[in-house]
């Protein structure tokens, strides 16, 4: 522990990495001005910034959508993919054989994910790819101006499109029984939840999936909407303070957690999330609790944040295929192609 | 009666999953080893159990082994067939059945074979009861081969093979075979002409289906990821890569350099392997029709972003579900101009196993270079019957991964790069892999429209200069796929076009239309889309020329007549689609229906399609595997340009 940090209160220009703030961000935005998915971008930004993870490590994905555009506005130094409606985890699996070292950071709609693309959602669910998945959920299509999503509460009204007499679909429940391994949600208008749920499933080795209601301002934020800033703001459940602490940070840990009230989780590369329950006593490793909170959250109407399940023992997808150390796509053609010897071995293998 | 040697065709009837396929190919390997060009097709049902299926052996001395109308020999096996399998016999030919079919045996011009197939599975005690099912087959290949004198040597050799050396199952199935061979010779009488002599003429050649040898040559390609999805007849390829991976990939240390994943549909197979070539892994996929309609979407992103990616199509017949378990050349327009908007792809057409192998290393070094998806389209027949073919060559070029930048280059440039810059004037930008380190190293790709730095925009100009950018690549792509093979000959005065796996019938056909009608044809068989400079010059050569295909609308003469509207009047469509494979006899009625001479005036009344579509149950089955051009025939053969030289990159 011997590299200097950053002092408190001196001005501290560059994180750990030497890298400025200004390194991890985007173009601007042209989404609607007070988007949720904008302070999103920001907290991306920042959670990134504050864990000194350096761009190129880092690739993005999105499929269509307001949401799927935001990749543009965070990580200019990244590799991203703005793909196909409902494709970006195809994309993403693939593109993470590349190089297994890399991190993906997907950010999804509901549209995108849980109409177009409910099959590959709970598909790259079951494969624990190695990416953070952000839904920023409002419960509307943004950009054909104001279609209800998948997500739409029943009976929610809108100008052109009437009353949605569907149910919704619950995404962090979608995600639990396809087995994710990381499952919060989050609301964009508690922007420090929603950092730290990021940092926390950064950390994450495997599929991470945030859900976070993030109200559409143009057209689905009326203040009896679920997916609006009002309502989000009042109904608002948070299991518990969730604080993400680096690997090397005794020294910034500030003991402040209530004893016995407190869970602390032990993530893949050293760091530790603590968790300080609210009301109700709450493991995130139990999936029956889980279940339950869901089911409760969904019939009382709550908008229950936090970190629902966490799962730290099963293996990512690169993991599973027990690959080269090397990355595949820097294995040169001697390592790829087969010694001319084994071409009559092959022709010996036919009658 | 006069002996007619090495000149024949067999075929089986059986009931579907009664595991008559181990029977069918013994017969097929045992010809094949004793020297004699031959051929197999399976005709066989979508169905796991139950309903009809056929397999057809076709051995010619001369190696003309595609696809036969007649039916020298049939076997019939299954009561539900029996009627017309009979029917189907032509005079003079012969007919062995399992004698405890109880039907009526309506003909006398033939020779009639009963085989009392249980009684001698029962009567050898060698034989356990419950595998007396299992290799009851075995007995009718034990009859036939005392009846055609076949070589017990190469059946056993045949065995050996199929089994794996394992001793047990090849005993017992041997032991099956002797039983009926030795019945056949105590208690038949040989009343047909038919027999197999020892020939040379396979000395030195395999045996392989297609899509096995694609598997192969991928992998000598240096295949690194393979994501796809469950599809007849297209399988088979991705089985094959999951069993010789691990053999032909092997390192000290058990690790693995490839991932094979099996995706939950078509879309998310494709969308994984571009995700894959995207991020510089040599990357394919297998499917069949149905498949590539689900992969249209992903066609059209790939194409766009332009990512390499290589898609192996075996063609089934459709339209839609179509016959999953027939064979089809219907899929040629649809790749071709895959997607909404503007877009053409790169297309490979392998004639047999042989390319099937070549053009699966290939077919990356091409994707690649031209950074865009390669289609390689071959067919059910190819793909999933057992071909004749020279053995497979080692890749005698280097990989050509393209043009790629890496940290090095970036530094060297000062980071001062485009995606989509064309740089070179050959429309093909520079690209760079997730992972790089270099600050400037990353670009965002995007399907929607896109500058040279891959920045978004909506300008008109720019999208117009892009779009022109990808149509000077498409003619790039000219320098880079396989050139047609001619087959000329001497005074020719037309031509022939046919693709993939019709080249056996068509070689039979331009035989036969020389020695029985006089015309002289020149044959050329293209292998890859966009078309080459020697397509130009080859269309511009003859007043009459002959496209001939597997489909109902003569895809292929469509593109021709688009591409090459200045000779669109001397095209003639040759095109047939029924699921079977390309016979002789139709390519060269169907040339016969449309060739005109001016001299002679030859009415075009001849029999035409008509005449094949009014007798289907006269059409027998056979394959048109060639691996050595047929000697009888004087026809020169070469490959315009064996393997082309390759401009460098950078």
């Amino acid at each position: 522990m011997t590299e200097t940090l950053p002092m408190a209160g001196a001005a501290a220009n560059v994180n750990l990495a030497g890298l400025a703030r200004n390194d991890y961000r985007g173009a601007p935005s042209t989404l609607c001005q007070g988007c949720g998915h904008n302070s999103i971008s920001n907290q991306i930004v920042s959670a990134l910034y504050e864990m000194n993870i350096v761009p190129e490590d880092v690739v993005k994905f999105s499929g269509i959508g307001c949401s799927s555009k935001s990749p543009t506005y965070f990580l200019n130094r990244s590799f991203g993919f703005n793909s196909l409606h409902g494709r970006m985890p195809s994309i993403a699996t693939g593109a993470l054989f590349g190089d297994q070292r890399l991190k993906g950071i997907g950010v999804s709609g509901d549209g995108d994910s849980a109409s177009i693309g409910m099959g590959q959602f709970k598909h790259v669910m079951r494969r624990n790819v190695n990416m953070l998945y952000i839904i920023e959920n409002n419960g509307v299509y943004g950009l054909t101006k104001g279609q209800f999503s998948a997500t739409a509460e029943k009976g929610l009204q809108l100008k052109k499109q009437g009353k949605n007499l569907y149910q919704p679909v619950d995404i962090c429940m979608e995600a639990f029984t396809s087995n994710a391994t990381f499952i919060a949600r989050s609301f964009a208008g508690n922007p420090k939840q929603v950092k730290e749920l990021l940092k926390a499933a950064l950390a994450h080795e495997g599929i991470a999936v945030l859900d976070i209601i993030s109200p559409c301002v143009t057209f689905n934020n009326q203040d009896t909407a679920y997916h609006s800033y009002t309502w989000g703001k009042t109904h608002e459940e948070p299991l518990h303070e969730i604080s993400y602490i680096a690997p090397r940070a005794e020294i910034m840990l500030e003991r402040e957690m209530e004893e016995g009230e407190t869970r602390e989780v032990a993530m893949h590369d050293g760091s530790i999330i603590v968790l300080k329950n609210l009301e109700k006593g709450y493991d995130t490793t139990n999936r029956f609790e889980a279940l339950r909170a869901m089911e409760e959250a969904q019939q009382n109407g709550w908008l229950l944040t936090g970190l629902l399940y966490l799962d730290t023992t099963k293996p990512t997808l690169t993991q599973m295929y027990d690959l080269v150390d090397t990355p595949l796509n820097r294995l040169t053609e001697a390592e790829l192609r087969p010694e001319r010897a084994m071409i009559d071995k092959v022709n010996a293998l036919m009658f | 009666m006069n002996k007619i040697i090495n000149d024949f065709s067999i075929t089986v009837g059986t009931v579907n999953g009664s595991g008559s396929s181990t029977a069918n190919n013994t017969i097929l390997r045992a010809i094949f080893k004793m020297g004699v060009p031959v051929s197999g097709k399976n005709l066989f049902p979508s169905n796991i159990q139950g309903l009809p299926t056929w397999y057809t052996i076709r051995a010619n001395k001369n190696g003309f082994i595609a696809h036969h109308e007649h039916r020298d020999i049939v076997i019939a096996m299954n009561p539900a067939s029996f009627a017309r399998d009979l029917e189907s016999v032509i005079p003079g030919g012969a007919f062995y059945y399992a004698d405890d079919i109880k039907l009526p045996i309506t003909r006398t011009d033939i020779a009639i074979y009963p085989m009392p197939i249980k009684a001698i599975i029962r009567g050898d005690a060698t034989i356990p009861a419950n595998f007396r099912d299992l290799v009851s087959n075995m007995v009718y290949v034990g009859i036939l081969a005392q009846m055609i004198n076949l070589d017990m040597d190469k059946i056993l050799a045949a065995l050996t093979f199929h089994f794996k050396g394992k001793q047990k199952p090849i005993d017992m199935n041997f032991n099956a075979l002797k039983a009926g061979a030795e019945w056949a010779k105590a208690n038949l009488e040989k009343k047909d002409p038919f027999y197999i002599e020892p020939m040379n003429k396979t000395d030195g050649l395999i045996m392989a289906d297609g899509n096995t040898a694609a598997a192969l040559g991928s992998i000598f390609g240096g295949v690194q990821f393979l994501a796809w999805y469950p599809i007849t007849p297209a399988t088979s390829i991705a089985e094959s890569l999951n069993e010789y991976l691990p053999q032909l990939r092997k390192r000290e240390d058990g690790k693995q350099t490839y991932a094979v994943v099996q995706a939950e549909d078509e879309l998310a197979a494709l969308g994984m392997c571009i995700g894959a070539g995207w991020s510089g892994l040599r990357s394919m996929t297998n499917t069949s029709g149905p498949g590539l309609s689900l992969m249209t979407e992903f066609a059209g992103l790939a194409y766009y972003t332009e990512v390499p990616v290589v898609i192996w199509d075996v063609q089934r017949i459709g339209p839609s579900t179509g016959l999953p378990t027939r064979t089809s050349q219907g899929d040629l327009t649809f790749a071709y101009f895959i997607g909404h908007g503007d877009s053409q792809s790169v297309i490979l057409l392998p004639g047999d196993v042989f390319e099937c192998f070549e053009f699966g290393w290939r077919s990356f070094d091409v994707a690649e270079h031209m950074q865009t998806p390669v289609f390689v389209l071959i067919d059910l027949d190819m793909g999933t019957n057992q071909w004749i073919s020279k053995p497979f060559e080692y890749p005698e070029e280097p990989m050509d991964r393209g043009k790629v930048l890496t940290e090095k280059d970036l530094e060297a440039l000062a980071g001062n790069w485009g995606r989509y810059l064309d740089k070179d004037g050959d429309g093909i930008g520079y690209r760079t892999f997730p992972g790089n380190k270099h600050p400037s190293s990353s670009y965002f790709t995007r399907g929607t429209g896109h500058d040279e730095y891959a920045k978004y925009s909506e300008e008109a100009d720019v999208y117009y200069r892009n779009m022109e950018r990808l149509k000077r690549k498409q003619e790039t792509a000219k320098q880079y796929v396989p050139a047609p093979v001619l087959h000329s000959m001497k005074g020719a005065t037309v031509g022939i076009i046919a693709y993939g796996s019709t080249e056996a019938a068509v070689l039979e056909a331009q035989y036969q239309l020389d020695k029985e009608h006089g015309i002289k044809s020149d044959f050329m068989r293209i292998r890859a889309l966009p078309f080459t400079r020697e397509v130009d010059k080859f269309l511009a050569k003859y007043d009459q020329i002959f496209i001939v295909e597997m489909n109902r609308d003569g895809q292929m003469d469509q593109i021709l007549k688009t591409e090459y509207a200045q000779f669109a009047p001397k095209f003639k469509s040759v095109a047939f689609g029924d699921g079977m494979p390309a016979s002789a006899k139709w390519v060269r009625e169907g040339i016969l229906a449309k060739y005109e001479n001016n001299i002679k005036k030859v009415s075009s009344n001849q029999k035409s399609m008509v005449s094949k579509k009014a007798a289907p149950a006269k059409k027998s089955v056979a394959k048109k595997a060639v691996a050595k051009k047929p000697s009888a025939k004087k026809t020169p053969t070469k490959a315009v340009t064996g393997s082309r030289s390759r401009t460098k990159r950078k």
